[in-house]
Formats: C-alpha cells, sequence, structure tokens
C-alpha cells in the first residue's frame, strides 16, 4: 500500500471538483514536494459522506485511491481500512492508496474519537465499497455479456466465478464518477471470503517510523516558511498590558506579532524564534483560575458554581428500595485533571492568503474544525483547506489544533506561511484537559446479600451543547471570532452499571466552567467511573461474603459479558476469595460493557504495594476483550495494550498540578509517567465475532485500569483507594487510616 | 555567525549558525535535513532527540552545537527501509510503534545498549530506557523488539 500521507498533486482536484463524470488521467504518485509549495486552495472534492465517490477513484493504473475522514493517529487506522477496502472491493491491498483527513479530499466522516474509527468510520467505508463493489459487477456484467450472479471481483477485475477472462476495475470505471449513493442494502461479502480482515498485515507506516524517514507534521516544511512560537499568558486569562520588543533585538531577524492578547514571534531560524519566545519580556496583568488542582474536588461538589442537575437511568425506585436495605456501602471517589501530554509537543503550519489558507495538521478533527477556521480567519466557507499528517499520539484533542490555529494568526500577520511548534511548557500547560469528575456511590444489599438498590452521583463540568469543537486559545487571545463553550467528552457514560440491579439511577450535578480549559481525553469518564462502580461491587461482594468474579456473575445476563469476564478469570488464574489477602500482594479484577453498547473487557491486575513506601507496582495484567469483528488483530492487540499501560500511568501518576495562577505540572519531572520498569507483563486474549459488527479498541480497555488496580490494592493491604492518582503519599496516608480506625 | 563541521553518518557537514548554544537537534532537523530526530521537550526528559556520538546516546535537545565533538549517527545514518539496522528491523518485526514519535529515541538507545551488551536481561533493557518516555503504551514491544535485535546478534555490528 501507497502512504501518500496526502501528498497528492494539488492538481487533481481541480479535475475531480463538483460532480459529473470525470475522464481527465492524472498521476497519483506525484513528486512529494508537489504539496509543500504554497499556493492557491483548490476547490473542494466531495466531502459528503453519502456518496461512494466521496470514498474511492478508481485510477487509471487500475489502483484505488481510498479517501479515509478517519485518520490514522498511531492507531493503525491506516492497515485497517485498507484491509476492509480491499476484501470487500476484491483488489490486491497494495493497490490502494489512502489520503487520510484532508478536509477537501475526504468524506466529512466526523473526528477520530470515542474509538468509532473501525466501529463508525471502517463500518461506512464497508458499505461505500459494498455499493462499488456492486456497481461495478454491474458494469462488468455489461462488459462481458453475463449475469451479474456469475461474475465476482477478484484481484482487481470483474471475473466470471466459474473461470475465464474478466475485465479490469480500470477498464470499467478508470476516473469517472459512480455517481451512487451509499446503499445500505448493498451485499458485503461473507467472513469466509476474506483474504486480509481478520489476518495480522503489518503497518505500512512502520518501516519509515523504525528508520527516520516517515515524515511527521513535525517534520514537514513548507518552501519558504517562517518558524513562529506563541507566548501566552503567565495565568489564563491575563490581559497583555505591554511588550517590550527591545529586550529580543540581539536575536536576527526576529518579527513580534501581537494581536489583542495573542502575542508570538517568528523567525527565518528556529531555534531564534525559540530563544525570542523565551526572551521576550511582556507585561501581563490580571487573569487566574478559579480554583487549584488541590481544592478541584470541593469546588466541583460545592463551591464552583452551580449549572443544574440531571438524573438519567433511571430504573426502578432507589428512593423506596435504599432505606430498607439490610447492608450499605456509601463511597466518595475522585478523578483528576488530567494532560493528554503528547510526547510531541503540537505542531501545525499555515499558509494563509487573503481569499484563502492551506493548514497542515496534526488534528484528529479536521472537518470538525473547518467552520471555526472559516470563522476565525474570516474567509469564505470552505476557503481553508486542511491537510492531515501524523502527529505524536493525542489520544483525544491535544495542542494540535490550537498550534494550527497559532500559525494561520502568525501567517497572517506576517503574510508568509508559518510552522508554529509548541514547547513542551506548551503542551502541558495548555492542552485542554481532560476534565476532573467525583462521585459518590451509595449500594444497598437486602438480607440475601442480593443488590436491591444503587445509585451513582456524579459532580462534573457542564458540556455545552451543540458545541461545534474545543474553543482554540489563540484566536481566544486575539479576540477573534469563535464559538466558546466547554467539550468534557461524554463523562457521565458508565456511571450507572451494566449489571441488572432491579433500582438505579444516576444523578449529575453540574458545575458551570470548568477549572481550566477542557477537551475529551481517552475514554472520558469512563474510567473514574469504572473506578467508582467497580470498587463498590467488590465492596458489595465482600459485605455478601462471595468471590468478586462470582458476585458480578450473578448480576450479568448477556452471554458476551459473562465470556469475557470469566475469560479474564481463566487466563488470570483466578482464584476465588472472599476476605482479602493483606500480605503486600493482591488482585483484583473489573468488567466493563464499554459505553453500555460497545465493547466488552475484563482485566484482572496483579500488584504489589510496598507497605513502607507506598509504591504499587503492577505486576501482570490479564485482559479478555470483545470488540466484534476483529479487521486487524494485531492492531487491536496493540491497541489494548496501549489502552492498558497508558492507564496504568494514569492511574498511578497523572494529576495536572495547577494553582490559582497557573498550571504547575509543565514537564515530565512535574507531570511524571509510567516508565519501563513499571510495565506489567501482559496477557491479552482476543475474542473475535466475525459474525459481528466490528467495535471500537481505542478506549474500551482503558476502562477497568483504575478500578481493577483500586481493588488489588485491597486485596493487598485492605484499604480502598478512591481518588487517582494512586502516589505513594495517598496510599501510606490510606494505610494510615486505616490503622487508626482499627485502633 | 560561526562555522562548525559535523562528522554525520559518516560525512564531514559544515553549518553556519549564528548562536553557538543552539541545540545539535535544530542543527540535524533544519540545516541537514535529517528529521529522524524529534524535539520532544528540550529538556532531556524524554528522549525522542537521541543520536550515538561516538558510541553514546546523546540529547541533542540538550547538546550545543559548539559542543559537538566526535562521530554522529543519527537514526538516518543507522538503517534504512531497504537495508534496515537489527534494532531497526526488530522494532519492524515487533510492530513497536503506535504514534512512533518516541521511536527513535527507543531505536537509538537499544542500539548504544548493544552495542556494549550484546545479550542484555530485561531488566537491562529497562534500565536504558528508564529516561526515555513512550506515550501511547507500546513499552512492551519496544522491550520486546530490544530482546529480539539482541537475539539476532547483528546488532553489534554498527
Amino acid at each position: 500500500m501507497n502512504i501518500m500521507q496526502n501528498r497528492v498533486a494539488l492538481s487533481r482536484r481541480a479535475f475531480l471538483a463538483g460532480s459529473g463524470s470525470l475522464v481527465v488521467a492524472f498521476s497519483m504518485h506525484a513528486p512529494a514536494l508537489a504539496q509543500n509549495l504554497p499556493g492557491p486552495v483548490p476547490a473542494r472534492r466531495g466531502t459528503d459522506n453519502k456518496k461512494v465517490d466521496s470514498y474511492f477513484v478508481i485510477n487509471a493504473d487500475g489502483g484505488v485511491t481510498l479517501y479515509s475522514g478517519k485518520v490514522d493517529l498511531g492507531t493503525g487506522h491506516r492497515i485497517a481500512l485498507p484491509q476492509i477496502v480491499a476484501d470487500e472491493l476484491g483488489i490486491a491491498i497494495e493497490r490502494i492508496t489512502m489520503i487520510e483527513g484532508d478536509t477537501h479530499l475526504t468524506p466529512d466522516q466526523g473526528s477520530t474519537s470515542g474509538s468509532n474509527g473501525m466501529m463508525r468510520g471502517g463500518v461506512q467505508t464497508r458499505q461505500a465499497a459494498a455499493t462499488a463493489r456492486a456497481a461495478l459487477i454491474k458494469l462488468g456484467a455489461q462488459k462481458l455479456n453475463l449475469p451479474e450472479a456469475e461474475l465476482d471481483t477478484i484481484d482487481g477485475e470483474v471475473r466470471p466465478k466459474k473461470g475465464g477472462a474478466g475485465v479490469t476495475f480500470a477498464a470499467l470505471l478508470a476516473n469517472q464518477s459512480f455517481n451512487l449513493e451509499l446503499d445500505p442494502k448493498a451485499p458485503r461479502r461473507r467472513p469466509s471470503e476474506y483474504k486480509y480482515v481478520g489476518k495480522h498485515v503489518k503497518r505500512p507506516d512502520m518501516p519509515g517510523k523504525a528508520t527516520g524517514t516517515h515524515v511527521w507534521m513535525h517534520d514537514f516544511k513548507v518552501e519558504g516558511m517562517l518558524h513562529g512560537r506563541s507566548v501566552y499568558p503567565p495565568r489564563p486569562g491575563a490581559k497583555l498590558v505591554s511588550v517590550d520588543e527591545t529586550s529580543v533585538a540581539d536575536i536576527p531577524g526576529v518579527r513580534v506579532v501581537r494581536i489583542n492578547n495573542y502575542l508570538g514571534v517568528v523567525a527565518e531560524r528556529e531555534w531564534h524564534a525559540h530563544k525570542a519566545a523565551r526572551q521576550l519580556k511582556a507585561v501581563w496583568e490580571g487573569g487566574g483560575i478559579p480554583t487549584s488542582s488541590a481544592e478541584a474536588q470541593s469546588y466541583l461538589r460545592a463551591s464552583g458554581p452551580r449549572d443544574g442537575e440531571q438524573t438519567i437511568d433511571k430504573k426502578g425506585e432507589f428512593a423506596k428500595a435504599w432505606p430498607g436495605a439490610a447492608k450499605k456501602v456509601t463511597s466518595d471517589f475522585y478523578w483528576p485533571m488530567q494532560s493528554h501530554a503528547s510526547l510531541g509537543p503540537s505542531c501545525a503550519i499555515a499558509d494563509v492568503r487573503s481569499d484563502g489558507a492551506t493548514i497542515w495538521t496534526a488534528s484528529q478533527g479536521t472537518h470538525k474544525f473547518a467552520d471555526a477556521f472559516d470563522g476565525f480567519l474570516q474567509l469564505p466557507k470552505g476557503s481553508v483547506r486542511q491537510i492531515y499528517l501524523d502527529g505524536a499520539g493525542c489520544y483525544g484533542m491535544n495542542g494540535h489544533d490550537d498550534a494550527a490555529a497559532d500559525a494561520a494568526i502568525l501567517s497572517r500577520a506576517v503574510g508568509k506561511p508559518v510552522r508554529v511548534q509548541w514547547t513542551r511548557e506548551d503542551e502541558h500547560a495548555w492542552d485542554p484537559k481532560g476534565p476532573p469528575q467525583t462521585l459518590t456511590v451509595e449500594a444497598g444489599l437486602d438480607a440475601d446479600g442480593k443488590i436491591t438498590s444503587w445509585r451513582s452521583q456524579m459532580w462534573i463540568p457542564r458540556p455545552t451543547p451543540k458545541l461545534p469543537n474545543v474553543p482554540l486559545v489563540g484566536p481566544e487571545l486575539a479576540g477573534l471570532p469563535q464559538t466558546m463553550g466547554i467539550a468534557t467528552g461524554s463523562l457521565f457514560q458508565g456511571a450507572t452499571p451494566v449489571y441488572e440491579i432491579p433500582n438505579m439511577e444516576t444523578q449529575l450535578h453540574f458545575l458551570r466552567g470548568a477549572p481550566v480549559r477542557t477537551s475529551p481525553l481517552r475514554a472520558p469518564g469512563k474510567i473514574g467511573n469504572l473506578m467508582a462502580v467497580e470498587t463498590v461491587m467488590d465492596e458489595l461482594a465482600l459485605l455478601a461474603g462471595k468471590d468478586p468474579v462470582a458476585f458480578r456473575l450473578e448480576y450479568l445476563k448477556e452471554p458476551r459479558s459473562i465470556d469475557v469476564l470469566k475469560k479474564a478469570a481463566e487466563i488470570h488464574g483466578w482464584q476465588p476469595r472472599v476476605q482479602p489477602r493483606l500480605d503486600g500482594k493482591g488482585r483484583g479484577i473489573a468488567f466493563t460493557h464499554y459505553k453500555g453498547n460497545e465493547t466488552w473487557v475484563a482485566l484482572a491486575i496483579d500488584v504489589e504495594v510496598d507497605k513502607a513506601s507506598g509504591a504499587i507496582k503492577v505486576v501482570r495484567a490479564s485482559c479478555a476483550h470483545d470488540c466484534g469483528q476483529i479487521i486487524s488483530p494485531d492492531g487491536v492487540k496493540a491497541q489494548v495494550e496501549g489502552c492498558i499501560i497508558q492507564t496504568i500511568s494514569r492511574t498511578l501518576h497523572e494529576e495536572t498540578k495547577f494553582d490559582r495562577n497557573q498550571i504547575t505540572g509543565v514537564d515530565w519531572a512535574s507531570y511524571p509517567v509510567l516508565t519501563f520498569a513499571e510495565v506489567p507483563e501482559l496477557n491479552i486474549a482476543l475474542i473475535d465475532r466475525p459474525d459481528q459488527r466490528p467495535l471500537g479498541a481505542g478506549e474500551a480497555a482503558t476502562a477497568p485500569v483504575a478500578a481493577a488496580i483500586a481493588n488489588a490494592v485491597f486485596d493487598a493491604t485492605g484499604v480502598r483507594l478512591r481518588s487517582a492518582p494512586f502516589t505513594p503519599q495517598r496510599v501510606r496516608s490510606a494505610m494510615a487510616e486505616s490503622a487508626t480506625k482499627a485502633g | 555567525m560561526a562555522r562548525y563541521t559535523l562528522d554525520v553518518n559518516g560525512q564531514s557537514r559544515a553549518v553556519d549558525v549564528h548562536d553557538p548554544q543552539e541545540p545539535l537537534l535544530y542543527v540535524l532537523r533544519n540545516d541537514l535535513n535529517l528529521t529522524g530526530a524529534k524535539y520532544g521537550c528540550g529538556l532531556g526528559q524524554c528522549g525522542a532527540c537521541t543520536v550515538i556520538i561516538d558510541g553514546e546516546p546523546v540529547r541533542t535537545c540538550m547538546t550545543p552545537v559548539s559542543a559537538a565533538k566526535g562521530r554522529i549517527v543519527t537514526i538516518e545514518g543507522l538503517g534504512t527501509p531497504q537495508k534496515p539496522h537489527a534494532v531497526q528491523a526488530a522494532f519492524i518485526e515487533e510492530q513497536a510503534s503506535q504514534c512512533g514519535y518516541c521511536t527513535n529515541g527507543m531505536v537509538m538507545t537499544t542500539a548504544a545498549l548493544l552495542a556494549k551488551t550484546k545479550s542484555p536481561t530485561k531488566a537491562q533493557v529497562n534500565e536504558a530506557l528508564a529516561a526515555n518516555i513512550c506515550r501511547c503504551g507500546t513499552h512492551d514491544r519496544i522491550v520486546k523488539a530490544a530482546m529480539r535485535a539482541a537475539a539476532s546478534g547483528a546488532a553489534a555490528s554498527k
């Protein structure tokens, strides 16, 4: 497969613009540099995700160009999607060239988020391919003078099933339009026909990544570009009073750009821009953060401004069942703000002209941000083209789009293409943060040890309804028009147990605003919610005198739920227990049916707790994972590994620290993450269900991690950890508190 | 403006740099177009910018160009997609990248380790990579790739 990374000849869109059939041949394999040249923005290719032509072009050489609105982001989407398309269309995977995320070339399939790349994007593209295949067979039937039922698509040809000469896709439809809507009824191939789906196909980007030849956003250069850096205020919301440009006069070629409270520098040489941004003297006044990380939990629950309440997932009558419960659990939980903490600080290049702009970006949501860029640059709708290039992993919206906005602001100001590279401090301080959440769970057992009642309450920032995108830092500072509001992701998902409990409800208590800007961070809300729900399940099991696995199974009816839980227990070597071990070694388990209707995951974890220091070591993790039909087995496994390891990091180490002035966790020392020595032995069982629809694998296995660790720590020590991160200090305090109570 | 002559991937390369404190990383990436080494933190904390100088893994974000003496090998000089070094081949075989932004540092640090310690234990690999950060959670594959490269025996050739 060719990875063009969207470096396609600009001219092609001129041919493909608008509708109508196409007869002009062109080369897909244009020199990579063709797109490095700044120039006018071309007309938009069809971005309608309901039209087959938005997804595919049959090239003159018989290969297929695949347009994907969803992007790779390091997930392996770049191989999984061609696996689907190659099988469904009937063409060798090497003959597929994939273009990702370009606003002017790809269908608008929404942002690459919520673990829906395959589940939605893949399924949608598969249906486009099935529709295309049916159309090719129809055309082939005319050409070969045979009934459609006797034809198949094999190796880029329509061929008689019984053998004999076929006709190539190129001969049928090279460079022409399908002019078809996606047909939901177009027949799809049976799993038994798959050649690529379900098999391990190596990622095409891996050789380049291992040898330094892969072109990341950060490595891309545009002719004539300048290097830019933003100089953000010392406190969020501070006003820029004055700038002393003489403070950077000793650095060659530096130009200072000030637009209201936006301050930036550009220079021909990157180091000079970097140095100037650090050296530039400016006076700021005001600003700050309404709370601190230490006070954030009480701010969420009580002291911060209120913004209404909502009850969701109501079933039965909690209020009636709860008072009569024989045994009760009431527990509070807290999940802190965290950073996406991308390894590569965000980077983008923009070339803004009077009539349009080109932006090279690592955005996970180019289409989603299209209107925002048109809007704040005050350019005609559709005149800003965003071209996707791989960035460092983002795990939700990090600073990629902010860097792109900064580059656009600077490019417009200086009239040249500008590359903006955020610094480490920019990324940690200014990426929108994973929102905080705090919960109280009340659950009751009857005299027979059955759960009768459950109420989860959450205190969370209220997301702004219909907010088109996370507001961008640069335009806000510059006073440019954009829609403001709070983006959090669906934090409430998973707060209500998926177990069969007769009386339950979840109450949401909303905070107005958020301490600092927020955005979805991988599996928003789900990790903290499951920490609460699955900890309480363990507490209830203990009260009921039951083994945690057996207890959960009593409340699960769906076979796929039961299968993953049993599978995780089996591969981990789960030993039934009704009391904790308390000898410093512990084992815990947690289960999720992600978002209530997606992937099923169960995770068993062994920990060792150093009671003196309070340090937790996750020794071993066993995960059973059912995401339906598996497209790319090694890709799913890689995602599951990443989910588990990254969430161990988030659970043990990560909290964005801030005082009432500023974010103080601004590098890898003040925002530590997991190190190699802390990575556990992993044991992953993927349950493949080829006859079921594919579900996401990018998030689900994150959800049970904190819960499984918390339950294992209880087994090891007899103390419950209910606030992340589980730092040694928190463990020591919890043990000291527990000893005091016992004493 | 001063001229510095660097020994990079077996070639002598002259660069004119205004500020002697400019980190080698910027010179490699922008003047020599060797973009394999990545800017990750500028603080020597993450390892993304690692190259090998005289056999030692070095953080180029913290190395002034004026202090960059010795034989510099970047990831591009280690091997190519067509002829990968044993460590690179092992990373490809294990599919040991997600976003891959840390991969440069992982490959270069591992290559430097294996040049000295031909058959490291897993603990020694963890130790060598202790100050390299991976954010995607690819650690397990990275360690497997390092062990595979060691087992292949060819890693010490560079």
